[in-house]
């Protein structure tokens, strides 16, 4: 589903503050799998998965979805496979459109924005069932704005958004970051069901070991520019999670 | 009283601008100076084809057309050049400038023995009453239109460019694209204006776009104050109160200058007027 070929990404290339963010690394990612990707800070994580998104070309190599070489296309054409959650909860929302508004929007990831007016009855009634799912009873709140909710109901709300319309790749960089630990776990819980549920393939990253060790059935640690840990599920089974602590020492 | 109603007519006329504004500030969070020399190119365009006696419709889009393809090059500088977007903005004015002049042939170009809009459109035999039902039927289209497309999916995507780019491009929206096309209306609008403005006072001048960017910006700036007193989130009442905010400000200039007040200072007191209803918020929220 996602392939990276030889892919190098070069910060600042010739200039006293290059950065080689990532090495010459290739990686293929399966349809349906869920990886979770660990590793300190700025190791590169974040990279790879602007890199898979778009919103940075590679220095060198070729990114591959579904088959298809996307490696020049931009953040916007790969809409098409990619849903995306932020770790800031303001990246992924617009603050003053309201909770419709957004829902709206994401239910045309994939498709033109028309010149029609397309928030109607049957719409909103179908928004209100998504939303009511998550229990936190915003479905009665549709007209409000993103920006007056918290950043723990703004996360819920773009994870839900993602699968508005037909998505089959889900990226979450640090989604749980900005909040607090009930949050932090009802978000995970919410993207675990997605996930199954649509059957998406998935890339999660988190600094947050626990969580790595519980969700998903892949990790990925990343260190300098390279990944020098790959965990396939079978062999996730069999670890503990303080092994995973282990590999920070 | 004649006096007043010229003020409510020019607001009116004027409050064309303050849309465009409404599009390019409040939608895309873009200063957008074009402003100054698309107005005198939407005049320019008028008189030129009108003393050439084109048709009314043609040179409507003519001018329209002129100002769109003003907006969509400062645009294109700020978006595929990568340049700032108040500097993309100045540039083109600058440029215009020169092609306003070029086009003009001379600094003012009157239109007296021209049919104009208000003229060849008579509804009302009342010459001041006939001017004042075209445009409140021009501005009203222009408000309905504009408010409707705000609720497209496309105006939702342009309304979310401005907000939050980030998430916008994740949802598959071309930002370039949508802010090239967003000061393209926004430009048309305001060529729009001067479109009116030529025909209502009779005589296209290169110098009467100096500043107007900050009429349509005060305009915008009542309009937004009204509606945050009010809590106001309705698209179509927040345009219509730009609307107001534009009748507003010409007609508290007309009531400065009726104290007496040396027309040489308009400008300034323009300028002052925009900075006392810019800075109002912030001065109240000091006093609590
Ligand atoms: N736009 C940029 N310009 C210059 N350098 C960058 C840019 N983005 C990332 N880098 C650098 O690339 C390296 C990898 O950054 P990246 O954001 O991928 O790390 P990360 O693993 O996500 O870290 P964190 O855990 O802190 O989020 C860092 O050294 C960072 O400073
Ligand atoms: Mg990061």
């Amino acid at each position: 589903m996602i392939e990276l070929k030889n892919v190098s990404k070069t910060f600042n290339k010739g200039k006293a503050n290059e950065v080689n963010a990532l090495k010459n690394t290739s990686i293929k990612i399966e349809k349906g799998e869920f990886v979770v990707v660990i590793g300190e800070n700025g190791s590169g994580k974040s990279t790879f998965l602007n890199l898979v998104a778009g919103n940075i070309y590679p220095s060198e190599g070729n990114i591959y979805l579904q088959g298809e070489d996307v490696t020049k296309l931009p953040e916007f054409g790969r809409s098409r496979w990619i849903a995306r959650v932020f770790q800031n909860p303001l990246s992924g929302t617009a603050s003053e459109l309201s909770i419709l508004t957004n829902f709206r929007l994401a239910s045309l990831r994939t498709q033109r924005k028309k010149m029609v007016i397309g928030t109607n009855r049957k719409f909103v009634e179908k928004v209100k069932e998504q939303v009511s799912s998550l229990n936190m009873g915003l479905e009665n709140k549709l007209e409000q704005s993103m920006g007056s909710l918290s950043g723990g109901q703004r996360q819920a709300l773009t994870l839900l958004m993602s699968v508005m319309d037909e998505a089959k790749i889900l990226l979450l960089d640090e989604p749980t970051a900005a909040l607090d630990p009930r949050s932090a776990q009802l978000i995970l819980k919410t993207a675990d069901q997605l996930i199954t549920q649509y059957g998406l393939t998935a890339v999660l990253v988190t600094h947050n070991l626990k969580d790595a060790y519980t969700h998903g059935n892949r990790i990925l640690q990343f260190s300098e520019g390279e990944i020098i840990r790959d965990i396939s599920s079978s062999e996730k089974e069999k670890i503990q999670q303080t092994d995973l602590y282990a590999w920070f020492e | 009283m004649n006096f007043y109603l010229t003020a409510f007519l020019l607001g009116l006329s004027l409050s064309v601008i303050a849309m465009g504004i409404f599009i390019s500030m409040k939608i895309f969070n873009i200063p957008d100076i074009t402003t100054d020399g698309s107005y005198t190119l939407g005049a320019v365009i008028t008189a030129i084809c009108l003393s050439h006696g084109y048709p009314l419709w043609l040179t409507y889009l003519l001018a329209v057309f002129g100002g769109a393809l003003a907006g969509s090059i400062t645009g294109f500088i700020h978006t595929k050049l990568k340049i700032n977007a108040l500097l993309a903005g100045i540039l083109v004015m600058t440029a215009l400038y020169s092609v306003n002049l070029s086009l003009l042939g001379r600094s003012n170009l009157p239109l007296l023995n021209v049919r104009n809009i208000f003229q060849s459109l008579s509804f009302i035999s009342d010459i001041d009453r006939n001017t004042f039902f075209i445009l409140l039927v021009i501005t009203t289209l222009l408000w309905v239109g504009l408010s409707l497309m705000l609720k497209t999916d496309f105006g939702l995507a342009m309304r979310a460019t401005g907000n939050s780019e980030s998430m916008i491009k994740a949802l598959g929206v071309d930002t370039d694209r949508m802010k090239i096309i967003g000061l393209a209306i926004s430009n048309g609008l305001v060529a729009t204006s001067g479109f009116l403005v030529a025909q209502y006072q009779g005589f296209a001048d290169i110098n009467m776009g100096i500043g107007i960017v900050i009429v349509g910006l005060g305009s915008v700036m009542i309009g937004e104050a009204i509606s945050h007193w009010f809590n106001i989130s309705s698209i179509w009442i927040n345009i219509l109160l730009v609307i107001a905010g534009s009748i507003a400000f010409q007609v508290v200039l007309a009531f400065t200058l009726s104290l007496g007040i040396d027309a040489n200072l308009l400008k300034l007191i323009t300028a002052l007027f925009v900075l006392f209803i810019v800075s109002l918020p912030n001065l109240s929220f000091r006093k609590n």
